[in-house]
């Protein structure tokens, strides 16, 4: 995300526990319907599996669980963010999937001081858009506090 | 990278490999000059090559190093000194060759001090023995050298002739050298005359073989005219000399001259040998692995559509396709494979560094180098063997003088092997030094925290020397430059568990350590076993599974509790058990579904069961064992009970360790392509990796190290008590304590006490009569009573003393006629028993007593379930007699079979089975072999089917080919069904199918 006043982003927003999340479009390789998801057991609660994602083993995050949300009742309709990360890919496991916006950078505010320390981590700040607030979603981050977590 | 050069640096990185372990060899022999001829030619080859590619610091350097070598070939004496002189330019052009790999040129500067080192050293090596006096002559030698090497350089740029020249001369001349060795023996004695005149005249033997050189060049016929410009400021600095030795040299020049054409032919046997093999990229081979790993993946992909909706149109090209991809797989395999040599090249060169800093006298015996493993593999273990190698120099092996005061040879040896062992690669590091101090590693286990002293007085030797492979922990008292600072051998382990191998050690104290490293062969393609549990579906490497078990209460194999370890009998041995879903926590996730009131009770008989067993000593209770137990003995949970004692078993072996891993369904083995964990998931150690089945679906890949490591605290103080007693010879020197007792006035029997669950006294008039059987009201049960001899019968009067045995929730009680003692005893059979019931006899305090085998008499207290087994076994295990001449597919089948519930005889030809059927003993099910020796599978079949007891029992033909023809051919014969050998899983549903048919027939 370059800092030039007139730089936007394009986000792809999507839904989790209710709260509106973006995250950078250059990031998403795929969005798809997961299915089959291998349980790993002894694994971390906020990883839901493995999949088969044509050929590739896809390490799947439960974002929910990440964000430390409730479970959602049923995972029937959810769907899953494909990324890549250090030659890996991941899928975070989210409600739904809404549009694509385009967002001036500048607009960009830091996470308010009270936010959730765990949210606080992989949030990089929030957009207020018309009628709610926008969560943008650091795709690094989300992927690196489990390998801290997982490390402690 | 230009081409040419990085072709030179490949051939001359391997020539410099060669040449190390070469110079070490010609170190210990230094009169074989065929090793001698070898080094000089790789030598010369890089000087040449060096050359022609205008790599001048090279160059200098090579040539220095063959110039010393060449004063060896002339006959001067060979000595460590010299030797370690030349590895240490080895090692200088090793190091000018990375930075030439790195950044394409020469790095700058100058070897002038090696160079002049090399050429003072083969100037001086006949005066070596007086080295001071030659301190100044040295010098100006070096002064003199370096003339020579400006006189070097400024040939060199347009003397790429020159070294053709002279590669061309020593080609011709090198084989040569051993056959007129003999004649060489007077010139050589000539020539030392001229040295020793040259050194006077302080002139390099350098000069001397350059002018020699020269002087050839005519004869050869290759154009020096490019040389001669420069050449006369050499030359002219000492022209006598070089006369001389221009003369004496002549007779000698002529000869190999004339040899030059003999030589050609094995020049040529060479030439066509290196047409056989090419160089590959390795990246290359990598894609070739990877697509066929992808092809792999598509014909189980293939054959599991097939399994499902196959109507068989597409069996036969199917089948073929399927072998073909195997042979594909395995050809590209062996394209990997290096022999293990290759990483053992180093390690004389290391054990020479080595013996000289230690000033300890090692010798390094190297057995199996070529034994061929994946190269993959091969590069991950260098480093640890390398390491374990070291170790065993500065720590297993005694100073020269130590092994002298142990009466030891003064020369320690490292023996390093390596050999195939089913699948795997095993290597053994072993060296005849000092040992492990048990005491002393004890000791500093306890001091580093890892156990406390109470439990460091329970683990036995070999428990505590595995400590060496945990973090920091070192027996060397000095550290050393080598080792000692206990980093390493953590370190070892870890990387050879990352490839899938164990690694273990034997110690004797004062006789030696044995290191046994196992891995497999190759990564990337691995067979597995897949199996089902609590659920999900895990993947089992097949490398580590010994053998399958169908667990069933009522079958000859059950699984039985020993307090809280869950055991199964396997051939007159015990075998530990764990659930794979107690390991993976599966079970937890059920367990939240368990009603509370459940728990409830369920804690209850915990407390209950702990109570009763709270006499008893040994053993770490498992938490989740002995809920199960605790289950088990809750009349309601019926069910769960069942799941107790069935099961499948995967007998999986770790090293030395043995242990079955529950599981609820076995499938079938698939070729899994491993691919590595996320790094997420990297740190379960319970998974080595994780793969697409044939469909489509993501499986684990279970680590049986991981396994392994995760049960040992259950395992493995189980495991080594039973190996203590059964296997290793030291560790029968462990006493154990036996009870005594007597029976009828004999002689005294023993039992091992850890066996026993308690010992009672009970009333005669106690004991009662019924069913057959005595027994007696115990603890609000009824326990029943054994008696050692077959005809005993309970005292009249008085009190009966018993051995109370707990096995799962039965006790049982043997009763004794007196208990005489608890004693604290080797336990050495020495004389095995015919008998049943006795293990046989052994010296206990100095009189010879029965050991009683407990297992003989365990299912007499329960002749109940001894019926009720013979009596489901004949209802539902099926007999199967398995014909196949081909013990590996015997050996393949039965398991299979057996763990699909049959019961099977396996025979090795279509006669032994007729004789079977003649002796009367009747199967419900034959399969059969069809390509056999004498009696074929169609002649068989045919002769069954002719008439006997077997006419009515179905057929199924088990072939590699499944041609239709064949299948016509068989369908004559009378088969009833016809099975590809591969074929497991069509096995064993056309098996279901055969005895559902035979079922309702009868």
């Amino acid at each position: 995300m370059s800092n030039s006043p007139d730089s936007s982003t394009e986000f792809m927003t999507m839904k989790i526990g209710g709260q509106l999340f973006g995250l950078a479009i250059n990031r998403v390789q795929d969005v798809f319907s997961p299915d089959k998801i291998t349980k790993v057991p002894l694994s971390d609660h906020d990883i839901s599996g493995v999949l088969n994602l044509r050929g590739r083993i896809v390490t799947v995050i439960d974002m929910r669980r990440r964000l430390e949300l409730p479970d959602r009742k049923s995972d029937h309709g959810c769907m899953a963010v494909g990324i890549e990360s250090g030659n890996e890919s991941f899928g975070l496991l989210i409600d739904s999937v809404g549009e694509v916006l385009h967002l001036k950078d500048e607009n960009l505010e830091s996470n308010p001081a009270n936010l959730d320390a765990c949210w606080t981590l992989v949030s990089g700040g929030v957009h207020r858009l018309e009628g709610e607030l926008l969560v943008v979603l650091d795709v690094d981050r989300v992927l690196a506090i489990s390998k801290e977590s997982l490390a402690a | 990278m230009d081409d040419l050069l990085s072709e030179f640096l490949t051939e001359t990185t391997e020539s410099l490999d060669v040449v190390d372990m070469e110079l070490i060899k010609f170190e210990q022999e230094p009169n074989n000059a065929d090793i001698l001829n070898n080094i000089f030619r790789l030598v010369h080859t890089i000087k040449g090559t060096c050359g022609f590619l205008g790599l001048p610091r090279l160059e200098a350097l090579a040539h220095a190093a063959e110039t010393l070598m060449g004063e060896f070939r002339d006959g001067v004496p060979v000595t460590a000194n010299a030797v370690t002189l030349i590895l240490e330019s080895i090692d200088q052009i090793k190091v000018i060759l990375a930075d030439l790999e790195a950044n394409e040129v020469e790095p700058e500067g100058s070897d002038s001090e090696l160079i002049s080192k090399l050429e003072v050293m083969a100037a001086g090596g006949s005066v070596e023995t007086e080295p001071p006096e030659e301190a100044p002559v040295k010098e100006d030698q070096a002064a003199d050298a370096a003339a020579i090497k400006v006189t070097e350089r400024e040939v060199k740029p347009g003397e790429v002739s020159l070294d053709e020249l002279e590669r061309a001369f020593q080609e011709a001349e090198s084989p040569e050298e051993a056959s007129v060795k003999e004649d060489q023996a007077a010139d050589a004695a000539a020539i030392k005359v001229t040295e020793r005149e040259v050194k006077s005249g302080e002139v390099s033997l350098d000069d001397l073989e350059r002018a020699f050189q020269e002087a050839e060049g005519p004869e050869m016929e290759i154009n020096p005219v490019a040389s001669d410009p420069e050449k006369p400021a050499e030359p002219e600095a000492e022209p006598e000399i070089v006369a001389e030795a221009l003369a004496e040299e002549a007779p000698a020049k002529s000869e190999p001259v004339a040899s030059a054409v003999e030589s050609a032919k094995p020049a040529e046997k060479k030439e066509s040998l290196k047409n056989q093999s090419i160089r590959v990229n390795v990246d290359t081979l990598e894609h070739l692995i990877t697509m066929v790993s992808e092809l792999v993946l598509t014909r189980n992909q293939l054959l599991e559509m097939e399994r499902q909706q196959g109507d068989g149109i597409f069996k036969v090209p199917l089948q073929r396709l399927s072998n073909v991809t195997g042979e594909l797989q395995e050809g590209i395999m062996k394209t990997r494979m290096q022999p293990i040599g290759n990483a053992w090249q180093k390690l004389p060169r290391i054990v020479r560094d080595l013996s000289k800093d230690l000033d300890k006298k090692i010798e390094l015996v190297m057995k199996g180098a070529d034994t061929e493993l994946d190269r993959q593999v091969l590069e991950l273990i260098k480093d640890p063997l390398t390491h374990m190698v070291r170790n065993s120099a500065d720590h297993g092996l005694e100073t020269t003088q130590g092994r002298i005061d142990a009466d030891k040879s003064e020369v320690g040896e490292i023996l390093l092997s390596a050999y195939h062992e089913g699948g795997h690669i095993i290597i053994e590091i072993a060296d005849d030094g000092r040992g492990l101090n048990t005491e002393k590693l004890k000791a500093k286990i306890i001091l580093n925290g890892l156990v406390t002293e109470a439990e460091a007085d329970q683990l036995t030797d070999a428990q505590i020397h595995r400590y060496v492979f945990n973090a920091g922990l070192s027996t060397a008292e000095n550290v050393t430059s080598v080792s000692g600072r206990g980093v390493g051998m953590d370190v070892v382990r870890s990387n050879i568990e990352l490839i899938g191998g164990t690694v273990d050690l034997k110690s004797v104290e004062g006789v030696g350590t044995t290191f046994f490293i196992k891995i497999p062969l190759t990564l990337a393609i691995v067979s597995a076993l897949i199996v089902e549990s609590s659920g999900e579906k895990f993947a089992l490497p097949q490398l580590s599974v010994v053998e399958l078990v169908r667990a069933h209460r009522d079958s000859e194999h059950r699984i039985e509790m020993i307090k809280d370890t869950a055991v199964l009998r396997l051939r007159n041995k015990l075998l530990p058990l764990v659930h794979l879903s107690t390991l993976l926590e599966l079970e937890r996730k059920r367990a939240n579904g368990a009603e509370i009131i459940d728990l409830a009770s369920e804690r209850a008989a915990l407390a209950e069961a702990e109570l009763e067993t709270a006499d008893q000593q040994e053993n770490a209770p498992s938490a989740d064992a002995s809920s199960d137990e605790a289950v088990a003995s809750n009349e309601e949970a019926g069910h769960q009970h069942e799941d107790v004692e069935n099961g499948f078993i995967v007998v999986t072996q770790v090293g030395p360790q043995n242990f079955g891993i529950v599981v609820d369904q076995v499938f079938h083995t698939e070729e899994i392509v491993v691919k590595p964990m996320s790094t997420m998931l990297r740190d379960i150690s319970m998974f080595s990796g994780n793969t697409i089945l044939g469909d489509g679906s993501v499986i684990l890949i279970v680590d049986p190290n991981g396994l392994a490591q995760a049960v040992s605290s259950e395992i493995s103080d189980e495991e080594d008590n039973k190996k203590d007693t059964s296997v290793s010879e030291t560790a029968q020197d462990q006493p154990i304590s036996l009870l005594l007792f007597k029976v009828a006035g004999g002689e005294p029997k023993a039992v091992p006490l850890s066996l026993i669950t308690r010992l009672e006294e009970i009333k005669v008039s106690d004991i009662e009569y019924a069913n057959g059987g005595y027994l007696v009201q115990y603890r609000g049960k009824l326990m029943p009573l054994v008696f050692v001899d077959p005809d005993g019968k309970p005292k009249e009067e008085g009190t009966q003393a018993l051995l109370v045995f707990a096995d799962n929730e039965r006790t049982m009680g043997i009763a004794v006629d007196e208990i005489v003692d608890v004693v604290e005893e080797k336990l050495d059979i020495e004389i095995a028993s015919e008998r049943e019931g006795t293990l046989g006899s052994a010296v206990i305090q100095g009189k010879a007593a029965e050991i009683l085998d407990i297992g003989y008499y365990l299912p007499q207290a329960f002749a109940d379930w001894f019926q009720r087994q013979e009596f489901d076994q004949n209802k539902f295990c099926k007999k199967i007699l398995l014909v196949d001449d081909s013990a590996f597919f015997r050996n393949m089948l039965t398991p299979v079979l057996k763990a699909a519930g049959y019961a099977v005889t396996a025979v090795e030809s279509a006669g032994h089975a007729l004789a079977l059927c003649e002796e009367g003993v009747m199967f419900d099910i034959i399969v059969s072999d069809i390509e056999m020796p004498d009696i074929n599978g169609f002649e068989f079949a045919e002769k069954i089917l002719a008439g006997g007891s077997w006419s009515e029992t179905p057929i199924i033909a088990l072939s590699s080919h499944c041609s239709p023809a064949a299948l016509e051919r068989g369908r004559q014969a009378g088969f009833h069904d016809y099975v590809a050998k591969f074929d497991r899983e069509g096995l064993i549903d056309v098996l279901g199918q055969s005895h559902k048919v035979v079922g309702e027939a009868a």
